[in-house]
């Protein structure tokens, strides 16, 4: 039975040592080169007397990242990725939380880690990557594992302005790179291309599945994100026959007309998910690449990655939501009422292996999400409580209908609207502040109260947000709409904002 | 071309609103564009201006700069 995710590695390394693993196009590294390297890192952590701990990755986008994911798993720690896209506000709150011994760092990252307070040790990766490997140490601590020992922890959006740590462990992350590499039938000649950040749970797509079937994955530079045609010519380059997107990207593609210029030549599988896909520019991917199939992703971190899939298969309305499916097998979806009872709509609940560790040293918020499954108290079993409300279509797909709180998706990341609000609120010249989103233009609005100017707020905001959770629109109000019970009145400022689109 | 660089300008502003937009020559290189805002620049270029950016012109050197933007939104709408 399968219970380490290195063992992936360990199978794959052997059958073909020599094809390149991970690539960003300019730089190549092999499985026998990804496993060495890890399996050396692993040794350095060893030796440095870590075990069953959080080791921080702080790194460029780049295949030496992935291993040293690898390279802290085999040291039997779990890796918590942070990102220079972080502000080190934010950074800060996530070392605080994770309490790590170890930073490891790139050239480039390394100055600036050094401005973290932190009082553990920084460790660039180019120095310890060739550390010989101590074999009798590495499979000691192989044999001392465990499939529910955590592998990683990264940070989600919470609504307080702290992040949450989100911990999945070995037998968690196995279940969905199987479950989601027969769904998209995956295979040693696929070709990924990955788009998402490496210090977010949907990179595990092309990771493990990569390690699995001896596959190869692109980590595509960031900046052709900005460059529609540019961004295919790599595909096509590389001969990129599978990527799993965020929506928006794909719609940007799509959108500014890319395929009148250029066609991915290659690409056969497709899946989106992360926020909905509109079928309207479903249709231009279908009209471009009508031999590919396309696959609707859904699922929060929480569930380690994705947890339901949809095929598309019938052809779908223009103004219809591209349904969520079906769980993935080993995985099911209740829907509750208020109540706790089973219903035609209601909070989407999730079960099963895929369900992830917790909150990483947050007992309190583990509790109010990672409940006991309310359909029974036979014995314990924790569900995911998602906050998705969803519904059965008439076909008995499963299809999302809304979000209970003030949690958006905004170009395909997961965002506490409280989280922006609070970040604003630590401004000390701002007395109220609210934040809605406009999903018809996908932007963050923020409305304030206060003596600050809108480019002095964003500005000192800036250091406590990533980029992604900024206002898009940043307004200042000579008052604040409130509701009879003093509370601030979003749909009031929601209607404003409608009517002043339709002038 | 002066209002048409204001509009431009004044899209940029909502955007970025503590950066100096009207002079900087390295919009993309510096990385103060995201992909997000290309996304939204070219949405508000065409909702504004009513002109649509093709694919092929979405490339670094029409980015940089206000001064670049507005050369090549000048050029679209006289190709029209």
């Amino acid at each position: 039975m399968r219970n380490h995710v290195l063992s992936y590695l360990d199978e794959t390394v052997r059958r073909v040592p020599e094809k390149t693993a991970f690539s960003n196009g300019s730089k190549d590294y092999t499985f026998a080169q990804v496993y060495k390297g890890s399996r050396s890192v692993g040794t350095f952590l060893h030796h440095r007397g870590l075990f069953r701990e959080p080791v921080v990755v702080f790194m460029g986008k780049h295949p030496a990242e992935i291993i040293a994911f690898l390279g802290v798993v085999a040291a039997g720690c779990w890796y918590v990725p942070i990102d220079e896209e972080m502000p080190l506000g934010r950074i800060e709150l996530i070392l605080k939380s994770c309490n790590a011994r170890m930073i490891l760092c790139d050239r480039d990252t390394q100055e600036k880690a050094k401005q973290f307070a932190f009082q553990g040790e920084i460790c660039i990766f180019d120095e310890i990557a060739a550390t010989p490997e101590d074999e009798e140490a590495l499979t000691k601590i192989r044999n001392r594992s465990l499939d529910i020992d955590p592998i990683y922890v990264v940070f989600t959006s919470g609504s307080t302005g702290i992040p949450k740590g989100v911990a999945a462990c070995h037998r968690s992350v196995i279940d969905y790179v199987e479950q989601l590499s027969q769904a998209l039938e995956f295979h040693e000649d696929t070709v990924f291309a990955n788009q998402a950040p490496l210090y977010f749970d949907a990179c595990l797509k092309e990771l493990f599945p990569t390690l699995k079937f001896g596959a190869t994955a692109y980590l595509v530079p960031k900046e052709l994100f900005l460059f529609p045609v540019k961004l295919v010519e790599f595909l096509n380059e590389h001969k990129v026959n599978t990527i799993c997107w965020v929506a928006s990207v794909l719609s940007m593609l799509s959108s500014f007309g890319t395929f009148e210029t250029i066609r991915p030549k290659y690409l056969h599988t497709i899946a989106f998910g992360g926020e909905a896909f509109s079928v309207t520019q479903l249709h231009i991917w279908q009209d471009c690449l009508p031999e590919a199939s396309f696959t609707n992703l859904y699922g929060p971190t929480e569930g380690t990655g994705m947890s339901c899939y949809y095929h598309i298969k019938r052809p779908l309305e223009e103004n219809e939501m591209i349904p969520i499916g079906q769980p993935f097998p080993n995985t099911e979806i209740l829907l509750l009422d208020e109540a706790g009872r089973p219903a035609r709509e209601g909070e989407i609940y999730i079960r099963g292996t895929c369900v992830t560790l917790g909150y990483y040293n947050d007992p309190e918020r583990t509790k109010a999400s990672f409940v006991q499954n309310p359909l029974h108290s036979l014995y314990p079993e924790a569900v995911y409580r998602t906050g998705d409300i969803g519904r059965y279509n008439e076909y008995q797909e499963l299809v999302f209908v809304s979000r209970k709180d003030h949690q958006i998706k905004h170009m395909g990341h997961r965002i506490e609207l409280g989280e922006v609000e609070a970040a604003a609120s630590r401004a000390g010249e701002v007395s109220l502040c609210c934040c809605i989103y406009d999903s018809e233009k996908s932007k963050i609005l923020l409305y304030y109260t206060g003596t600050i100017q809108p480019g002095e707020l964003t500005a000192y905001m800036k250091n406590l947000l990533p980029r992604y959770m900024m206002p898009n629109e940043t307004k200042r109000l000579e008052e604040m709409p409130l509701t009879a019970n003093g509370k601030i009145d979003r749909r009031t400022l929601m209607e404003r904002r409608k009517k002043e689109w339709k002038n | 071309m002066e209002e048409l660089r204001e509009g431009l300008l004044e899209i940029l502003e909502e955007m970025h609103p503590d950066t100096d937009m009207a002079s900087c020559k390295g919009l993309v290189q510096d990385k103060i564009l995201d992909s997000f805002d290309i996304i939204t620049l070219i949405t508000r270029i065409r909702e504004a201006f009513d002109v649509v950016v093709p694919a092929d012109r979405i490339v670094p050197e029409n980015f940089n700069s206000l001064d670049a933007l507005t050369k090549l939104v000048d050029r679209l709408l006289e190709e029209e």
